[in-house]
């Protein structure tokens, strides 16, 4: 890396209160103060956010593709998990 | 709010007398910051701050609509008086140099200019409702100022000494502020001591030396608000005017 | 450093050695084929052929290297706009486009390209930025005239790309169009103002007309007999129309828009055809195309300069913060080493 290089940060704007902030995109700044500071003037210019999260790249740990199948196929056999798997009998309310 | 042109629909004149002289003279100090920093398009150190200087050219020049509004018709304002009916600070008119004299006259200009606009934004004057919107920006426009001077500052060598030399450079445009401005129903002198705290630490922490010259120029008899500029100026307002003035009465 | 664990593309691993390998790769390919077919996005973490990274690479950056430099012309009259209301419409288009820049230069990265190598590849002219910006701003008319003829034409060509097959990409487009919205309908004000306006202003907008027209049509790229890459990228779904489509689809947009204007076109072959449904128009200049793409147009090292000193003059300030964070925080690239 060069002596002038800034690191990637990841931008996660809450678009208004209520909820959860979402990824936006990245830039690049010397440290987080002025991460912040980048990520209001870049992805919040026209109000779309009403609070900010930069986060390094780096420190992010994702899941790999190559491990998609051991990670998220055994939730689709457990359908139980999900309301419409049950019955309930017709005119029964507030379930 | 967005996607209407709230800017196009204006009151007539609201302002007359000196309280319309000092709103000229704040609008003119917004005006002109707000032209110089867009000569920067194009021309940033990295793209973030690209965004980052039209963030704070674009809330001045806004401010400068409203102020200039207030007195008259604001491109027959901005585009058809001579160098002399400007009432701007000599400051704001210094050419933008490398990005340290950039930052040190946004760190000058903006401490003063928050200082001010929360007296008037506290205050029961014509401009209130206008300071009350702008302290905001201006607000982010000193943090910014503050981020970058503190960066600068303590960097590297080289920017130690540039933004060293860029502060020294434009000391001598910093009483100016601070005399007093007829009709702006505020004592300007009063925050001076506020002014002079807030950049003496900003500096300290920047590991630069405090300047030590005079806070005006030996040649300051008239200066920025009674209409005597810079050089720089005149060039300036060449290169802003000459377009609207080659086509007398048109609508653009 | 591994910038961006979570955003960079894995590339094609090296090839292996046995059957099982030669398996694996081909059981690869076939998910991807089968997504791209699907009409799914790729994300930057899927195995993807080397050569649909490499397009990407090319496409993405030379879209971002387009917005940066497409600032120059523009730029060039916000100092002189005529009105307060346009020097601060203009200058809010520009900074929109460092932000596009910023927003395409991202999407690069996930693909594991830093945006240094990318812009020292800009600088070095080893990678290309759209010709159009190779043209003079001469007067104030220009400035309507890209933001109706210029913007409108990659507005037709960006509206597709926000289904492109590569995820990153299409959210940047997606992004970049539905702020881009406001930047052709100011340039097509302006130039009706002028258009409208006093004589003098009438001649402007129409000398500008008639010199952004033939560049514009220019934007989309050669015939799609010879366009290079244009197969490829529609059967990958990085492209989803070809250059001619678009061009077309451009000229029966712009065609009565100039006449509502109340200015011409500058091109006597122009006229609707009943039969195709379509405006025909007249034989673009390849050769002038063509000389501008080799670095021959008007303002090619101009722009180059510019930018090149932008980048040189600011190597100090990065520098510092740089050395700032470093004297200040624990730097997050360092923090895995």
């Amino acid at each position: 890396m060069s002596t002038d290089t800034w690191p990637l940060w990841e931008v996660f704007v809450r678009s208004r209160r209520g909820l959860s902030h979402t990824h936006a995109g990245s830039l690049h700044a010397p440290d987080a103060e002025m991460a912040l500071r980048n990520a209001r003037d870049l992805y919040t210019r026209r109000m779309e956010g009403v609070s900010l999260w930069v986060v390094p790249s780096t420190a992010i740990t994702a899941s790999s593709p190559d491990e998609k199948d051991p990670f998220f196929e055994p939730a689709a056999d457990k359908p139980y998990r999900h309301p419409t798997f049950y019955e309930i009998p017709e005119g029964v309310k507030h379930l | 709010m967005t996607g209407t042109d709230t800017t196009t629909a204006r009151p007539a004149p609201a302002l007359g007398g000196a309280p319309a002289r000092a709103a000229l003279a704040l609008g003119d100090d917004a005006l002109v910051l707000a032209q110089r920093l867009g000569e920067w398009a194009g021309g940033a150190p990295v793209l973030e701050e690209e965004v980052a200087l039209a963030n704070i050219a674009l809330d001045l020049l806004g401010q400068a609509r409203v102020l200039l509004s207030l007195t008259g018709d604001e491109d027959e304002l901005a585009f058809l008086r001579e160098e002399r009916a400007f009432l701007n600070l000599q400051l704001v008119e210094q050419p933008n140099g490398d990005f340290a004299h950039t930052i040190a006259r946004q760190l000058y200009f903006s401490t003063y200019q928050h200082l001010l606009y929360a007296e008037l934004a506290a205050g029961d004057g014509p401009l209130a409702g206008l300071a009350a919107k702008a302290v905001k920006e201006v607000a982010y426009h000193r943090d910014h100022a503050e981020q970058w001077t503190l960066r600068l500052g303590d960097g590297t060598d080289e920017s130690h000494h540039r933004m060293g030399t860029a502060c020294d450079a434009l000391w001598r445009y910093t009483g100016e502020p601070f005399q007093p401005v007829d009709g702006l129903g505020t004592d300007t002198a009063a925050f001076e001591p506020a002014w002079l705290d807030s950049v003496t630490a900003v500096l300290t922490r920047a590991g630069l030396t405090v300047p030590d010259g005079p806070r005006t120029g030996a040649w300051a008899a008239g200066a920025g608000r009674q209409g005597l500029h810079t050089e720089h100026f005149g060039r300036m307002l060449a290169e802003m005017q000459h377009l609207h003035r080659s086509h007398p009465g048109a609508t653009w | 450093m591994t910038a961006g664990t979570a955003g960079t593309a894995m590339t094609a691993r090296a090839p292996g050695t046995d059957a099982a390998d030669a398996a694996a790769q081909a059981a690869r390919e076939a998910v991807f084929d089968a997504a791209v077919a699907a009409d799914e996005r790729i994300e930057p973490r899927d195995w993807m052929p080397e050569a649909y990274r490499a397009t990407l690479v090319r496409q993405i950056a030379q879209h971002a290297h387009s917005e940066i430099i497409g600032m120059q012309p523009e730029a060039n009259w916000i100092t002189r706009a005529p009105s307060l209301r346009r020097k601060a419409i203009l200058m809010a288009k520009v900074q929109d486009e460092a932000g596009h820049g910023l927003y395409l230069y991202s999407a690069a990265e996930t693909l594991g390209v830093s945006r240094d190598e990318l812009l020292d590849k800009l600088h070095t002219g080893r990678q290309k930025y759209s010709s159009i910006f190779n043209y003079p701003t001469l007067t104030w008319a220009d400035v309507g005239a890209i933001g109706w003829l210029v913007d409108g034409a990659a507005i037709t060509n960006q509206v597709p790309l926000c289904r492109c097959s590569y995820g990153p990409y299409a959210r940047a487009m997606v992004r970049v169009c539905k702020e881009e919205s406001f930047h052709q309908r100011q340039g097509y004000e302006a130039l009706l103002a002028l258009s409208r306006g006093t004589e003098a202003q009438h001649a402007m907008a129409q000398d500008a007309v008639n010199r952004w027209w033939w560049p514009s049509l220019m934007m989309f790229g050669p015939p799609d007999d010879e366009s290079a890459h244009s197969a490829r990228s529609m059967a990958w779904k990085i492209k989803r129309h070809s250059n001619d489509e678009l061009r077309q689809r451009f000229v029966d947009i712009a065609a009565p828009q100039a006449e509502a204007l109340g200015l011409t076109l500058p091109d006597p072959d122009l006229k609707w055809n009943e039969e195709r449904g379509h405006h025909d128009f007249g034989p673009i200049d390849w050769t002038e195309f063509r000389d501008v793409l080799k670095g021959n147009g008007p303002c090619n090292e101009q722009r180059i300069t510019q930018r090149r000193r932008a980048h040189e003059d600011g190597t100090w300030v990065r520098e510092a913060a740089a050395a700032h964070a470093r004297k200040h925080t624990a730097q997050p690239g360092e923090a895995q080493a």
